[in-house]
């Protein structure tokens, strides 16, 4: 039966995409980093001898897609195969060769069965600090923004490095904590290197090179199909967000062509002076993933069913910033990409993609202290608290947008119990945010309130990251603008959106987060629709008015049905 | 813990109602259709037939255990009570805003699933307490007052009340009990200090709303099932298998209904840890594949593992994420949509796919010929000989060979250029690396190594996809039990009386408090006993202890078992010399200079297990002589074989068959792969080793 060989290759697919998801899981469990075990910031891979990807795990950032595609060739290159030996293990956080800021730290494993090289695995995590001036966007230049470990050999034939050792901890402020999670992602790679060594025997293999063809062939025919099936066409595409201090432009061209679509990023704003530059790396992972997500969703990720996907800009723009430009946060202008990738793809191929979210996630950093002001209570200590929050997604075609859901990141928020365990913080506020959807014929997702202060006894700066203060999501097809990011203190004093601000003792840091915009006229929602928006409080009773043209008897009926516990 | 000779269990499922009525060591079982409109209508009738068989009269029943998917259902339906969630001002959405994430990061269109209670369900009271459990805004009773007469004009029938960080001080919830009490005494009332005092907002909410939902019908069913019974002339006390393996009372069940969540399946992981006991074999995969799903525990020291929060009502491909959590004790269990109705495709990448979309009974895969044109994995199974047309379900089901291979052909062979019999390989391949991916996944996150397991199979379809999965998992013992059609209410019937309590308190071990540690283990034991004695004041009660620990920092906690002596008079050296034992075992290594807390505390009381008479291994007769011979595929060689056929009922004690051979028994057939031989044990088990 000569076709067996394909059943047996199905199964060997299904398992290499099983090892990688294991992988993944096994990162999680054991890391230290809340962006890698709550957040699910992490990414796993396996390898051919030539560094092509063959499978990857789908985690919570799709930031780290193509670049940890490309990062394994960085690896071969720079180490050289000649160097390679059973129980390896290599390392590097370079931004422009791992996967976008000194924050990512990838690990690369060589896999040898029966002593030969037959593949790699490599795996990469945020970890919450490396040094330098901490994770913000404050550095002049990435030389600032903590330790640089060149792409090198963290252990050698099972023998770890200890003078690298001693360098990374002598440079980080946690230094357990982050040689913890270096060992966790090592561990990662050997999980997936036991599993690959288990189906190599199992199916009497000596190398992967029938299986690495079948799963790239496959992969590629599917996401050319893909891609003939689009229209040969070009479209341009723009959108502005508040940047730092002064406002980025994102443009955009995709070009549909025969096998491939290109997506060049001329014209877009240069290089920022404060850290939210993107590396190429991570420009490319995030258009890559705009496209994909539309023409191609279940085509697992790999060399071949990525390779389609080109992606260009001139050096030097905010979306190719070259060495040595601060990059730390780098995933700010990253998670609009999609955005603007969308406003494009939109004239091509209408009725898809949906409009625009919230973007970057709404993420900001605590540091608290014990209070200065006056005496502090004995027990007041320092802490650095990290949360990772989302505003609205963008209205689809057919459906509303998400409340309060990542997009394009795919991260989890943490318990507000948990966050109040890991330092002296009290979040008042979580919730939902009404009317901050934009209205349309499908409704943008809600973004969400916040607020927050230290414990009694402590004072802290807040270290906003947030967007969309002065540029909403904008809507599609005669949809309406998402609410805009506001911050300030309960007092009333005035904040900004990003940069490091102090909160003095007894304050409270009051926030929402921006919605996502609306899809198509809101005067053709469907009434129904907007009638359970009301009882749900999802919109007030003067924008359901205002935006839908509810009328002051149809939202007396609503609330009496509310009133006597009616389903609406 | 017998309190009479004359046992029925009872497990309601989605299609069949099973009764298994126990006498004297005899077994008596049967099958009846679920009656959805009024379950208990199904149980009598049940019972009715397995009392006529054992010839024993409704009255002499001195013990009933019952487990039931109606709770699970319920909550999958939306079919619950009116409920209202009373929680803290800031937080009325936690329920619906999940972790902020998205399920499936690669679609569009996805939406997540609603909550089950809508936004203008939730009202809120001012009041917070801290993360140290101090109260910093007090709840003013006027508050509570204010909001109850909206539930009041609103008519609620239940509430739930989730206040933040009520596991640590329940005194604001236990006043909205009160105030709820007095004012609407005909509501019910769950407060999340008591269903799951456990951190984590969104668990907990989700956990407290589920069991409000669910808890005024699961009252009036059971209600109505003491009712009939009596009416029967049954007068015994009526028990509830839970999900965490054991049984409480009927009150208790009526009370806390979510932790009837899962009970069939916990039944399934006794049946097969009880197996496990009589052979004395301490790390078991127990394998039950039935029409739709699979489901996969790990069962080590005769003990099935278990877990504190698990998810249902899975809306989307029965992915992680996409139902609701529920933090309460469960065997724990992976479930996935690999069923014999399970249907293949190919796919964009020329894939084959199966599941989960299941043909269900109605139509069924292609060769029920009933309509179905899609084919399912028992379409492959008959394809691949492993099936027989004729005996299908004792011959009640003719099966359509015909209609079975055009259906694998057309769907899957003409994209891939197969032919039927590769095709059927190809489905069967896909579905058993599926059950086998799931397995080796929850053995890594376990810290096990499947080699060292021997799988106990059962459920309909399993015993034709345990022999491949062995062979795929480099299992070389597979255990087929009798009875494995009913095995859930056998299960029942061997679990023990016991209530797992749960605390969470945060404990680094530079702050090792041990006369607090003392004081949290003897409350929880004291809580958890007090639950047992009310179904058994007179056995001994036996208590586990638990605790769950991690490096601070991190943000998954690993269980770690204590014994009583441990637990009673702790000290630290202890506790941290056995978290990175278990830490070392499951992940390869410990990290030094980190500092370890503890997170949850918990204590299982339970009545001793028991006592199980060990079987005396079977020495080999002379093999079996065959009924016939006939083609099945192996997969192995990728070739058909002969492959010999021999009835259950003819396979006495001591007779072996070697494979490829096929054992044929009403309710499903056992695979024996080429290079494994069956040998019958004296418990009707059929036992399967790899070599002669």
């Amino acid at each position: 039966m000569a076709k067996t060989s394909n059943v047996a290759f199905q199964v060997m697919w299904n398992r290499l995409i099983s090892v990688v998801e294991e992988q993944a899981q096994a990162l999680v469990r054991t890391a230290f980093s809340t962006s890698v075990r709550e957040a699910g910031d992490l990414s796993a891979g396996v390898y051919d001898p030539r560094g092509r990807m063959l499978a990857q795990a789908v985690t919570g950032t799709p930031g780290h897609v193509n670049a940890m595609a490309d990062a394994v060739a960085h690896f071969i290159r720079r180490i050289g195969r000649q160097n390679m030996f059973e129980g390896d293990v290599y390392i590097t956080n370079d931004p422009w060769e791992g996967t976008g800021h000194l924050h990512d730290i990838t690990m690369v494993t060589p896999s040898f069965f029966n002593g030969t090289l037959i593949g790699f695995f490599a795996c990469t995590a945020h970890i919450v600090d490396i040094g330098g001036r901490g994770f913000g966007a404050d550095a002049h230049s990435v030389y600032e923004e903590g330790l640089y470990i060149p792409i090198m050999k963290f252990a050698e034939r099972g023998e770890v490095d200890e003078t690298l050792t001693r360098i990374i901890r002598g440079n980080v402020r946690e230094p357990d904590q982050l040689i913890g999670d270096v060992y966790a992602l090592a561990t990662c790679n050997e999980i997936g290197h036991r599993r690959l060594t288990d189906m190599m025997k199992e199916f009497g293999l000596t190398d992967l090179d029938g299986v690495a063809e079948f799963i790239l062939e496959n992969s590629r025919r599917a996401t050319i199909e893909r891609i003939n099936a689009l229209p040969r066409k070009e479209a341009t595409g723009e959108m502005t967000v508040d940047g730092f201090d002064v406002p980025i432009t994102l443009k955009v061209k995709v070009s549909v062509l025969e096998d491939r679509i290109v997506t060049d990023f001329s014209g877009t704003s240069p290089v920022d002076k404060k850290g939210i530059n993107c590396p190429m790396v991570y420009t490319k992972a995030y258009a890559c993933y705009a496209l994909k997500v539309a023409i191609a969703p279940e085509i697992p990720n790999n060399a071949a069913s990525l390779a389609p996907f080109e992606v260009t800009a001139p050096a030097n723009t905010i979306v190719n910033a070259q060495h040595p430009a601060p990059v730390a946060l780098r995933h700010i202008i990253g998670h609009f990409v999609p955005d603007a990738v969308f406003d494009a793809f939109d004239k091509i191929v209408p009725d898809v993609v949906p409009a625009e979210g919230a973007g970057c996630l709404c993420n900001f950093q605590v540091s608290l202290r014990p209070r200065t002001d006056a005496p502090a209570p004995e027990d007041a200590r320092r802490s650095e608290v990290l949360m990772f929050n989302s505003g609205g997604s963008g209205a689809r075609p057919q459906h509303d947008g998400l409340n309060a859901t990542a997009f394009p990141s795919g991260v989890m928020t943490m318990p507000i119990e948990a966050t109040e365990h890991a330092g002296p913080v009290i979040i008042w506020r979580k919730e939902l945010r009404p009317d901050s959807g934009g209205a349309g014929r499908m409704r943008g997702g809600l973004g969400q309130y916040m607020e927050v202060s230290a414990m009694d006894g402590h004072e802290f700066d807040i270290q906003a990251m947030f967007d969309r203060s002065q540029h909403p999501a904008r809507g599609r097809r005669g949809g309406h603008a998402g609410g805009k990011t506001t911050i300030a203190r309960d007092d009333g004093s005035e904040m900004q959106a990003k940069g490091k601000q102090f909160v003095p003792h007894g304050r409270k840091v009051v926030m929402a987060f921006p919605g996502g915009a609306g899809y198509g006229d809101p005067k053709m929602r469907d009434p129904d629709n907007v009638k359970r928006d009301l009882a749900r409080g999802y919109i007030s009773a003067d924008h359901a008015a205002e935006y839908y043209g509810l009328s002051q008897s149809e939202i007396a009926d609503v609330e009496d049905a509310v009133r006597r516990g009616e389903p609406v | 813990m017998k309190s009479s000779s004359v046992r029925l269990g009872v497990d309601i499922g989605g299609t069949f109602t099973d009764v298994v009525l126990e006498s004297d060591g005899a077994s008596f079982s049967t099958k009846v259709l679920t009656t959805y409109s009024a379950p208990e209508n199904a149980i009598i009738e049940g019972m009715h037939q397995v009392c006529e068989k054992a010839d024993v009269a409704p009255s002499a029943i001195g013990q009933i255990i019952h487990g039931t998917t109606l709770a699970t259902n319920a909550l999958i339906e939306r079919r619950g009570a009116k409920t209202a969630l009373i929680t803290t001002q800031g937080f009325r959405d936690v329920i619906e805003m999940r972790t902020e994430s998205r399920f499936e990061q690669y679609d569009l269109n996805l939406e997540l699933p609603e909550p089950l209670l809508p936004r203008q369900m939730r009202f809120t009271v001012e009041e917070r307490v801290n993360a140290k459990g101090d109260v910093m805004i007090p709840l003013e009773r006027s508050d509570v007052e204010r909001v109850v007469e909206r539930i009041a004009e609103a008519g609620f029938n239940s509430v739930a009340v989730g206040l933040i960080h009520s596991y640590l001080n329940p005194s604001h919830e236990e006043l909205v009990r009160d105030v709820l009490a007095e004012k609407l005494p005909e509501v019910a009332v769950s407060i999340s200090s008591e269903v799951s005092p456990q951190m984590r907002e969104y668990e907990r909410f989700n956990t407290v709303v589920a069991n409000a939902y669910i808890k005024p019908l699961m009252a009036s069913y059971l209600g109505r099932l003491e009712d009939r019974l009596k009416g029967e002339g049954v007068d015994c006390r009526i028990f509830l298998m839970h999900s965490g393996g054991g049984i409480i009372s009927i009150q208790n069940a009526a009370e806390f209904p979510v932790r009837l969540v899962e009970s069939g399946p916990a039944g399934g992981a006794v049946f097969a840890a009880h197996i496990a006991a009589r052979y004395g074999i301490d790390k078991v995969l127990s394998f039950d594949m039935g029409g739709t799903t699979a489901k996969i525990c790990l069962i080590k020291d005769q003990t099935p593992k278990t877990a504190r929060v698990f998810e249902v009502a899975r809306t989307y491909r029965f992915k992680k994420g996409s139902g609701m959590p529920i933090s309460i004790p469960v065997i724990d269990m992976v479930e996935i949509g690999a069923g014999g109705g399970s249907l293949a495709h190919v796919d964009a990448l020329r894939q084959i796919r199966v599941g989960p979309e299941s043909a269900g009974s109605e139509p069924g895969p292609a060769c029920y010929g009933r309509g179905g044109e899609r084919p399912g994995v028992t379409d492959a199974d008959l394809v691949l000989g492993k099936l027989d047309p004729e005996n299908f379900a004792g011959g009640t089901i003719p099966l359509h060979p015909e209609s079975a291979k055009s259906a694998l052909k057309d769907h899957v062979g003409i994209p891939l250029e197969m032919d039927a019999s590769e095709a059927a390989f190809g489905v069967s391949e896909v579905v058993d690396e599926n059950m086998a991916n799931a397995a080796r996944v929850h053995a890594v996150e376990n810290g096990e190594d499947l080699s060292e397991y021997t799988m106990i199979a059962f459920g309909g379809a399993a015993p034709l996809h345990a022999g491949r999965l062995c062979e795929k998992l480099g299992v070389e013992r597979l255990i087929v039990p009798p009875g494995a059609g009913v095995g859930s209410a056998i299960g029942f019937l061997r679990a023990p009386f016991s209530f797992e309590a749960n605390r969470s308190v945060y404990m680094k071990l530079s702050d090792f408090d041990a006369g607090a540690i003392k004081k949290i283990l003897s409350e929880l034991q004291n809580e958890a006993t007090g639950f047992v004695r009310s179904c058994d004041a007179e056995s001994d009660v036996l208590s586990e202890f638990k605790v769950y620990m991690r490096y601070t920092g991190q943000g998954w906690e690993i269980p770690i078992r204590l014994t009583e002596i441990q637990a009673m008079s702790p000290d630290a050296d202890t506790f941290l010399a056995r978290f990175e034992e278990d830490y070392a075992k499951l992940f390869g290594r410990t990290v030094a200079g980190m500092d370890v807390e503890i997170t949850v505390w918990s204590v299982n009381a339970t009545t001793p297990p028991e006592t199980v008479a060990p079987v005396q291994i079977a020495a080999h007769a002379e093999p079996a002589s065959a009924e016939g011979v006939r083609q099945v595929f192996d997969p192995v060689s990728t070739k058909f074989l002969d492959a010999q056929v021999i009835s259950r009922d003819a396979l006495s004690p001591g007779r072996s068959v070697k494979g490829p051979a096929v054992i044929t028994e009403n309710e499903t057939t056992i695979i024996v792969p080429a290079g494994r031989t069956a040998l019958c044990q004296p418990d009707g088990c059929i036992d399967i080793l790899k070599g002669d």
